[in-house]
């Protein structure tokens, strides 16, 4: 699947909206992913995965950290993300399948917060951003 | 048989309760079809995150979808699925069912063995599709409450549509 211009400007907005708080963003997707997906808790068997859990928020901050940075290289998601993706085929090897449960949490997490937001053209982009971001990373797992 | 725990059915009337109340009367459709069309900061965003909105979401967010919909015109833009009165039309057909499901949660594949059959024999619509249904709608829900839809309320919902879906999906040979 192939970003658009429409695409990249609607992803591009949209976190140009959310600005300072993304690392809030990260932590709640994390923490409705934990609630809503059980089974995602089982490869943070290390964590406090309780309300408010500190890990979390630390998690959730990185998980942000990682997407803003996907968005400001959104010509080129491979290259800006191609350390994360050594490390999630060599190190994590989170199952692929758990990579839709979290872009839908995440756009959960935008509805609630900025609902406005949300056109259905632009969830449409949002998603597809998502999932390009999924593909990318368990692109090396095999 | 899905058990479903008393917090889970109030999480599920809860919302069902207040969206229905919007959802009836011609004067909701009315002002969400207005609202589609004239869109005003004044009037926010309730129009888009109306339940009924659902269907023409999936047409826009997965367009593969509208395979299924070729007799229904129009679909040419997201203008287009979401003025489109046969789009609408059948948007409140599947939240009706939806509504009659949550009425019988302890018998779904009961309430679902004849829709299942006619997704399958007739329409040919592949399950993965309402699964994709179920998210659109959860995020709609999620955009109409706001920062009522807490993770437990999610979490649950989330469990309706996947329910909900493998119900639709059970006929199926």
């Amino acid at each position: 699947m192939v970003l658009s211009a429409a695409d990249k400007s609607n992803v591009k907005a949209v976190f140009s909206k959310i600005g300072g708080h993304a690392d809030e963003y990260g932590a709640d997707a994390l923490e409705r992913m934990f609630v809503t997906y059980p089974q995602t808790k089982t490869y943070f068997p290390h964590f406090d995965l309780g309300k408010g859990s500190a890990q979390v928020k630390g998690h959730g901050k990185k998980v942000a950290g990682a997407l803003v940075e996907a968005v400001n290289h959104i010509d080129d998601l491979a290259g800006a993300l191609s350390k994360l993706s050594d490390l999630h085929a060599q190190k994590l090897r989170v199952d692929p399948v758990n990579f839709k449960l979290l872009g839908q949490c995440f756009l959960v997490t935008v509805a609630t917060r900025n609902p406005s937001l949300l056109t259905p053209e632009v969830h449409a982009s949002l998603d597809k951003f998502l999932c390009a971001v999924g593909t990318v990373l368990t692109a090396k797992y095999r | 048989m899905v058990h479903w725990s008393a917090e889970e059915k109030q999480l599920i009337a809860g919302i069902w309760g207040r969206v229905s109340v919007e959802e009836c009367g011609a004067e909701a459709l009315a002002r969400w079809v207005q609202l589609q069309t004239c869109p005003s900061p004044a009037r926010g965003h309730w129009g888009s995150f109306h339940l009924s909105a659902s269907l023409p979401r999936l047409l826009i967010v997965y367009p593969w979808t509208q395979r299924f919909f070729a007799s229904f015109g129009n679909l040419s833009s997201p203008t287009a699925i979401i003025g489109n009165p046969k789009v609408r039309a059948h948007g409140k057909k599947v939240l009706t069912s939806f509504g009659e499901a949550i009425k019988n949660l302890d018998n779904l594949k009961g309430t679902y063995s004849k829709l299942s059959e006619l997704h399958c024999e007739k329409l040919h619509v592949d399950p993965e599709n309402f699964r994709l249904l179920g998210d659109i709608l959860v995020i709609v829900l999620a955009a109409h409450f706001t920062k009522d839809f807490t993770p437990a309320c999610q979490a649950t919902w989330q469990k309706l549509v996947g329910v909900v879906a493998h119900a639709l999906a059970r006929k199926y040979h």
